[in-house]
């Protein structure tokens, strides 16, 4: 399936000389080492405090020595790391010993996503990310980046290779003379020579902005799961690195007061104090990384057919999605969320990267549900968005399949308990089975809105599903872009007379499903979302057959 | 058993009822059946055979754990010896009916435009693939598959969600159905996403 493998430069095209080999920008002579060396900082902390059996001076020359090695390395890497742009690829070379080379052919290239943390800022920087969107292993690589480049060298990479040859093509019709005013500098092409490089040059296109940050979305930060795992994170980072300098907290004088203080207080009290921190902490680090990562939002569309989102405080990142990759749109909203009426909204595309799309193609930040569904639309060019059809709702035997899933466990565990303090362990108390069914309320509810949450629907062009209750995911995919059905029926739901439809797709998670539908419902929608294809293999209508199997009245 | 697919609705009713931008209906008339039928043929008798030595296997090394126990751990007899039973009911069941229910279920189809399959036993599965999104086809066989001269055809589209497998078939057929598919897809137009 992949053409030729990359010859090295030798082969395939026609002679290039050696000028065609860019060198990554000469900052990074700088930044390479520094980032090396931020990297290590704790070490050489520890190392010039701490180092034992050596003199002071001992350590300042072996750090000087590390310090130049890591120095010669950047300077080896820069030195050995060439990249070449032609018509048909881009290829890099690199390695001093082990010498790589990595190719991209250009009419591959599904996206191109520049990235920039604070030392690249700093000097002017990004990384550019050039993707494929290949799930396949070949011999040619999915990815190819190139770290880094100076920030307006990678923006006009972003835009030379995103251009599809037809759009490329149309603007040098329109504007050869500005395509050759800002020629400088970037003849890599070596086509024809005259304004070879007409898409990169065009100038940077007012794109239709199709959603930016509200700062009112502020609200939301809190109630994102994610931002309380990342306090966690920090707080037991902070516990290490307390640990590690050898400190017990107790020993602090006023951390020791408050610990006197609080052994002093009633525990319910303490603990109620304790929570009301850890929620106060949880709720603040989550407005700062929410901060952190969506400062500067926004989601332009570009012409030539590209999204563009642009994001971030400290390391800004810019994400460009052919919108014929675009599949559909998804909005999630976890159980926090949605009480907020809150929602994420992420892109359904292929070559998103990783094995199950998520994660990745965000849209928006997290944000009202209506803007969420409305920004899909935007960005799907629908109107009224899909994601926001009304939809059909699922068979009561969905209902009764949720609640019994909700209750048996419940009843199980309540029985186990009650079995145990009963025979085998006294010490168990003989209320504890009797508190777990305390439990069944909060499932049953669950199990019903689970219920209530499932749904599907069919527009003129997307296929629209949706379920969850911790969190509720709606998905419009395109029809066009489902690849094939999947009709799978596990024991109880065949005893319950119900099926799960899944529709495959080259994109996002790769699988979108239709739970617990009848199945004449789920033939039906799979035959009317992609017509033709699963006909061959149903049973004709009015089937002679009819007789021979149980059929179900209304 | 083998295809429990019966319920009202049809894709002509549906069909009228779809509107711009909105939901779709349910339609009002619940007329006619609209059920899967199975795939035309079924994967080799031998499947059987390599079906139920895996369970053989399977079934032995779990039994082996609590059959260790009662042997060094006198002690626990009593009530080792009734999950050691209970254990070994399952698997001599397991053994028994798994492979064959999997050859009623087990079946496969191509036609010029897709393939067609259903697998599983207790779960069932039925899937469809169109020729024009079939990334590759290939035909593996593991020791036991070889013994039995069976071998596993396996159709990759571009989802990440999974292939379609053919499991148990005849291994002559499984390389003919090879070339046949990648003939096929590749005179199929279409980059597969």
């Amino acid at each position: 399936m992949t053409p030729d493998p990359e010859q090295a430069g030798t082969g395939t095209t026609e002679p290039q000389s050696d000028s065609d080999w860019l060198r990554l920008d000469p900052r990074m002579l700088a930044v390479t080492p520094l980032r090396q060396l931020l990297g290590f900082l704790p070490v050489i902390a520890v190392v010039l405090v701490v180092g034992v059996n050596q003199d002071l001076g001992g350590r300042v020359y072996g750090l000087a020595a590390a310090v130049g090695a890591v120095v010669i390395l950047g300077v080896l890497r820069w030195v050995t790391t060439r990249y070449r742009i032609t018509d048909e690829r881009i290829t890099q070379r690199s390695g001093l010993l082990v010498r790589k080379a990595r190719s991209v052919p250009r009419d591959r290239i599904r996206s191109v996503d520049l990235t920039a943390g604070p030392v690249h800022r700093f000097f002017g920087l990004a990384v550019v990310k050039i993707g494929t969107g290949q799930h396949a292993e070949g011999i040619e690589s999915r990815e190819l980046t190139l770290d880094a480049v100076s920030a307006v060298e990678a923006d006009r990479l972003r835009q030379r290779l995103l251009d599809r040859p037809g759009t490329q093509r149309r603007e040098r019709a329109d504007g050869p003379d500005g395509a050759n005013g800002t020629d400088g500098g970037n003849g890599t092409d070596g086509a024809d020579g005259t304004g070879t490089t007409g898409g990169a040059v065009a100038p940077v296109p007012a794109g239709a902005e199709l959603g930016a940050l509200n700062w009112s979305w502020l609200r939301f930060a809190p109630l994102t799961a994610s931002s309380l795992v990342a306090v966690g994170a920090v707080a037991g980072a902070f516990g290490q690195f307390v640990g590690d300098l050898g400190v017990d907290p107790s020993r602090i004088a006023e951390v020791g007061d408050v610990g006197e203080q609080l052994s002093t207080t009633p525990l319910w009290l303490g603990v109620f104090l304790l929570a009301l921190v850890v929620l106060a902490v949880a709720a603040l680090g989550a407005v700062v990384i929410f901060v952190a990562s969506w400062w500067g939002f926004r989601l332009v569309r570009e012409p030539g057919g590209v999204l563009r989102i642009r994001h971030g405080l400290l390391t800004s990142r810019s994400v460009s999605l052919e919108e014929r990759r675009l599949r559909g749109a998804e909005v999630a909203e976890p159980l926090l969320m949605r009480i907020g009426r809150g929602a994420r909204l992420t892109a359904v595309a292929t070559g998103l990267g990783g094995h199950r799309g998520h994660g990745r193609g965000a849209l928006l930040p997290p944000a009202p549900r209506s803007d969420a569904h409305r920004v899909a639309g935007r960005a799907l060019a629908e109107d009224p968005s899909p994601t926001g059809a009304a939809l059909r709702r699922h068979p009561v035997a969905a209902l009764r399949r949720r609640v019994v899933r909700a209750v048996l466990p419940v009843l199980a565990a309540a029985a186990a308990l009650e079995l145990v303090s009963a025979k085998l362990v006294p010490q168990v108390p003989a209320w504890a089975g009797w508190a777990v069914l305390g439990l069944l309320p909060v499932t049953v509810l669950l199990a019903v809105d689970a219920y209530r949450n499932l749904g599907h629907s069919l527009t003129e062009r997307y296929l629209v599903t949706r379920h969850g209750t911790g969190e509720r995911r709606t998905v419009a995919l395109k029809r066009s872009g489902v690849i094939g059905w999947t009709v799978s029926q596990s024991l109880f739901q065949r005893w319950a007379r119900l099926v799960t439809l899944t529709a495959t797709t080259a994109a996002g998670s790769g699988a979108y499903h239709v739970f617990d539908v009848r199945t004449a419902e789920a033939l039906a929608l799979a035959e009317q979302a992609m017509p033709g294809l699963l006909e061959p293999f149903l049973h004709p209508h009015g089937t002679d057959t009819a007789a021979a199997q149980p059929t179900i009245a209304g | 058993m083998s295809h429990p697919f019966a319920s009202e609705g049809t894709a002509g009713d549906m069909a009228k009822t779809v509107r711009h931008g909105g939901g779709v209906q349910p339609p009002d008339q619940p007329t006619e059946q609209l059920r899967l039928r199975p795939p035309r043929h079924r994967v080799s008798p031998r499947a059987v055979t390599w079906w139920t030595t895996q369970a053989i296997l399977l079934a032995v090394t779990t039994l082996i754990v609590p059959v260790v126990g009662l042997i060094v751990w006198p002690g626990a007899r009593p009530w080792l010896v009734a999950v050691t039973l209970a254990l070994a009911v399952l698997a001599v069941a397991y053994v028994l009916v798994m492979p064959r229910w999997r050859f009623r279920v087990h079946r496969w189809e191509t036609t010029d435009d897709a393939v067609y399959t259903s697998a599983g036993w207790i779960n069932q599965e039925w899937r469809v693939a169109p020729m024009s999104r079939i990334q590759t086809v290939d035909a593996e066989r593991g020791p036991l598959q070889q013994l039995f001269g069976l071998a596993t055809v396996t159709v990759t589209t571009a989802s990440a969600a999974g292939a379609l497998r053919l499991e148990g078939l005849d291994h002559p057929l499984a390389i003919d159905l090879v070339d046949q598919l990648t003939k096929t897809t590749q005179a199929t137009p279409g980059d597969a996403t």
